[in-house]
């Protein structure tokens, strides 16, 4: 499917990460927003607000995250491409409903643009310090895609993705931005509409009798067949633990049944959801994993440190949920170190250190938040990790 | 012979049946009077749904045969909202309780009455939290006891028609579990009204609340209602108040006219877009839905 040209602003622009995300949004056929203004955040919204009216779209400003991220449910099941934005606080509001989301599997995006925390913490600085509420903000077992990007061309390449990957897996999709990467500005190239690949989330069509809104469909990677409220299919959709009619059922065996299946539909179609960057991994001693804008300031130290002499390698995470597990495995195998460099005092390390299970070392690059490393600070844990 | 078929069986999921609700709870009625209601509204059933939220009367949506929509607690106004604002031509309707619509979900119910979303928020009102035991709540009558209020509620309740005509909703009304034809009447003119129309049910709950107060049983509470109740249709929302035990006063309050959410996006952006702009959902409102 291509994306539809009344959202496509084709051309080579000059714009700020927040602003990036929006045409990103508008380029998948997002035609419903809901959200609330948060700095740093509030620009995706307020270039949603002036770009829907002409191609078709409602943007509706909530009372709250809480309303926020309800309506963006609402919408997606009345059938548009939905989405909201926010920033820490917010983001903590938007929990319990991002675990509607995932429970009921409505297709969705959630930005986050991540400033310092924790609590109001620093509005108008970065941080990358939601990496696991991400992964496990919301109550109860589930899995997740989280995907993050480094500059404003990736906020739109990869709001499209978010919107593709959500409407495919039936997913809520968060995109982890900061607010550096939200507020720089660079070159953003849109491209033609014919250009845009979307996908669009797979609709039953079959007798009405029939439908059961949670039958597993082995053909689709685990993923039941949706339909909209106004198909006719008359479905029920509940929070609770339900069979494959969306009927409530109160036992262990429909639990394990649901539950497992919502876990299956990402971690068995991974090599499907997941992207990273890598550099010079091949012959490396030392492979520095970072992501968003700390990807950025790594590549400094990373260069210091190949102009002393050190094999030094770049694991950029795209996704950051599911984690790349598999080759970060294999890298293991190879290297004597890993350095994780994060805008935190230590989250997405503790998976890589899980997945690396003790084969490597693993050093972190720890940051409080509120600025970007140093890349000399960078560069002395990158040494020490090649001791 | 021919089979018997429960007269309801087009509109309620007969599969879901017995139902989760005491002897002598009011949902049961409500929700007979609200398909009623549905029937002589003459809408197309495929174009209804319903959300809820958490709680007794959440499980409403769960029981119709609708699209219907469980949602979290205190969040069925908003996810109706963007259901609504996504496909214009949906009739919805948000079913729940007092608790998950105006304590947990207070603020929602007061910004989309504000908007005049074209919602309608049927809820029932039967003075406690009832699923998770009986508690107190938003509605409880000074000085009810609960099980959080073992020794008699003191919080002023909200007045809940006063709260949605203060808020901006165009239709507003209170009946009772008793007032079935009442009832089903009020929620068809709230169903055929544009805008945010809002309807509270007053409702026993003899096993919780009842019996904690030593009401009696359910139908002790209907004949409260017939004994204690006052029709007045023209009584001013301010005074629309609930004591414990004292007179209740029902009627259609308030039935007035101002541009929906989308209409008033509509008028905006044509004022300012001119021909460029295309009406967003302008088929549904022509049909008067």
């Amino acid at each position: 499917m291509k994306a539809d040209p009344r959202g496509v602003k084709t051309g080579a622009h000059y714009l700020d990460g927040d602003h990036a995300c929006a045409e990103g949004a508008l380029a998948a056929g997002c035609r419903f927003f809901a959200g609330y203004p948060i700095t740093p955040s509030t620009e995706v919204a307020e270039r949603i607000a002036s770009r829907f009216p002409l191609v078709g779209g409602v943007f509706i400003q909530m009372e709250d995250e809480l309303a926020s991220i309800a309506a963006v449910l609402g919408g997606s099941w009345g059938g548009k491409k939905s989405m909201t934005v926010t920033s820490g606080p917010g983001f903590s509001l938007m929990m319990e409903n991002i675990g509607l989301g995932v429970m009921t599997e409505t297709p969705c995006v959630v930005v986050n643009v991540q400033r310092g925390g924790p609590s109001t913490g620093l509005p108008t600085l970065p941080g990358q310090q939601d990496m696991m509420q991400a992964r496990w903000g919301s109550h109860g077992d589930y899995e997740i895609i989280a995907i993050v990007p480094n500059s404003p061309q990736e906020c739109f390449d990869l709001t499209i993705q978010a919107f593709n990957l959500s409407e495919k897996y039936r997913v809520p999709v968060l995109v982890m931005m900061d607010e550096c990467v939200g507020h720089m500005t660079e070159k953003v190239v849109i491209p033609p509409a014919e250009e845009i690949e979307v996908f669009n989330r797979k609709l039953y069509d079959g007798p009405k009798d029939q439908y059961l809104p949670y039958e597993v469909d082995n053909t689709n990677g685990r993923v039941p067949l949706m339909a909209h409220a106004g198909d006719g299919y008359r479905f029920h959709v509940t929070g609770l633990t339900h069979d494959e009619k969306g009927y409530p059922v109160m036992n262990a065996e429909v639990q394990q049944e649901c539950v497992s299946r919502l876990i299956d539909k990402i971690n068995k179609n991974t090599d499907d959801i997941i992207q990273y960057e890598e550099e010079q991994i091949t012959n490396a001693d030392v492979v520095v994993v970072t992501y968003g804008i700390s990807s950025r300031v790594s590549m400094r130290a990373i260069r210091l440190a190949r102009e002393q002499g050190l094999n030094v390698g770049l694991f950029r995470l795209i996704t950051a949920w599911p984690f790349p597990e598999k080759r970060i495995k294999q890298i293991a195998k190879k290297v004597k170190a890993f350095v994780m460099v994060e805008l935190n005092l230590g989250q997405m390390v503790y998976e890589l250190e899980r997945c690396i299970a003790g084969k490597a070392k693993v050093k972190l690059a720890p940051h409080a938040g509120g600025w970007v490393h140093n890349p000399t600070d960078i560069l002395k844990i990158i040494k020490e990790a090649a001791k | 012979m021919t089979e018997a078929t429960h007269p309801m069986e087009n509109i309620l999921r007969m599969d879901r049946m017995p139902h989760i609700w005491c002897p002598g709870c009011g949902i049961g009625t409500a929700v007979t009077a609200f398909a009623m209601a549905l029937e002589k509204a003459e809408i197309p059933l495929d174009n209804i749904a319903v959300v809820s939220g958490i709680g007794c009367t959440g499980r409403v949506a769960g029981y119709m045969k609708l699209d219907s929509f469980h949602t979290t607690h205190g969040r069925a106004i908003p996810f109706a909202t963007g259901l609504k604002l996504a496909n214009p031509e949906l009739t919805v309707i948000v079913f729940s309780g007092d608790g998950d619509l105006i304590a947990i979900g207070g603020n929602h119910f007061i910004h989309a009455a504000r908007r005049n979303v074209d919602i309608n928020v049927f809820c029932l009102n039967n003075f406690n939290y009832a699923m998770t035991g009986g508690q107190s709540g938003p509605t409880t009558p000074e000085p009810a006891i609960t099980t959080t209020s073992p020794y008699g509620a003191f919080e002023h309740p909200f007045s809940l028609p006063f709260l949605a005509e203060g808020s901006g909703a165009v239709y507003v009304s209170r009946w009772t579990a008793l007032h079935i034809r009442r009832l089903t009447n009020s929620m068809t003119e709230a169903l055929q009204k544009r805008g945010f129309s809002f309807v509270e049910i007053i409702a026993p709950c003899p096993t919780l609340y009842s019996r904690r107060n030593r009401l009696g049983d359910g139908l002790e509470e209907l004949k409260y209602y017939h004994d204690q109740i006052v029709i007045d249709h023209e009584a001013d929302t301010r005074e629309l108040g609930i004591g414990f035990r004292d007179q209740i006063v029902v009627g259609n309050f308030v039935d007035r006219e101002r541009p929906t959410f989308m209409d008033a996006l509509n008028t905006r952006f044509t004022e300012v877009f001119g021909k460029k702009y295309e009406p967003y959902g302008k088929v549904a409102h022509e049909n008067g839905n």
